[in-house]
């Protein structure tokens, strides 16, 4: 599916990133804790996380994850926009909780890929 | 460190949302580069713990990356506390970072083991209130 799908099956709002809606995702996780993003994730492309610092756009940064989804109507601050901006990186937000945002993903194709 | 391209960063200790500058900027020289993903993955990871690490409990440090043809070396040095019990600190999950930290996603007690499962070869010298040193090789 692509990153416009994500969207779609969630609903989200696009912070940043429009211009990188096309491109093609197989994989997903979900987590508040980024050093367990960064001990499990293989090739994953889109990371949902109810947290809300810079250190998400971070993380997403050193693992190639393409499209961060944040949950519960969280909102980044304009630095961690323009930190995303810089880095290609796609922000959307979802009202969704997390176990319902991921089961709607899972639902749709989406998988955990290799951990 | 054997002969190559050496890159030194410092890492301000006094403003985690800074911490990751040094490694984001070691994973686009290596893109640059041209190393395989992989690679440049690993690097960036173990990197980054390292680095959140110095953050959270040295006050910052310095980073010297050292790339050959063949390894890449990270070498993080920090005047911190020192790490009382490096086996403990090895395992995952233990953890002595304050909670104010768990609240901005770390804390996990996964950093130190991160590095491990990431690099080829990893190194910790650490003395009670000088510092410590920690050094992490990935052959290419």
């Amino acid at each position: 599916m692509t990153i416009a799908d994500v969207q779609d099956v969630l609903k989200c709002r696009i912070i940043c990133g429009e211009e990188y809606l096309d491109r093609e995702v197989h994989s997903a996780c979900g987590a508040d804790m980024m050093s367990d993003v960064l001990a499990f994730v293989k090739d994953q492309a889109v990371l949902l996380t109810g947290l809300c610092n810079p250190q998400v756009i971070r993380t997403a940064e050193m693992m190639d994850i393409i499209c961060i989804i944040f949950i519960r109507g969280k909102k980044p601050d304009e630095d961690m926009i323009n930190l995303a901006k810089e880095r290609g990186i796609v922000l959307m937000a979802t009202g969704h909780r997390m176990f319902s945002a991921c089961g709607m993903l899972y639902s749709s194709g989406l998988r955990g890929g290799a951990s | 460190m054997g002969e190559g391209i050496v890159l030194k960063y410092n890492v301000p200790g006094d403003d985690f949302t800074r911490a990751g500058e040094a490694s984001g900027a070691v994973k686009s020289q290596l893109k640059q580069m041209q190393l395989s993903p992989d690679v440049v993955r690993r690097v960036a990871i173990a990197m980054y713990e390292g680095e959140i690490n110095m953050v959270i409990h040295a006050e910052g440090g310095t980073i010297e990356v050292c790339i050959t043809p063949e390894y890449i070396d990270m070498v993080l040095k920090d005047k911190g506390p020192g790490i009382p019990d490096v086996e403990k600190a090895m395992q995952a999950g233990y953890s002595t970072a304050p909670d104010n930290v768990r609240n901005l996603g770390f804390g996990a007690g996964m950093g130190l083991p991160n590095m491990k499962k990431y690099t080829d070869e990893m190194k910790v010298e650490t003395t009670l209130g000088v510092g410590t040193t920690v050094t992490m090789r990935i052959y290419i």
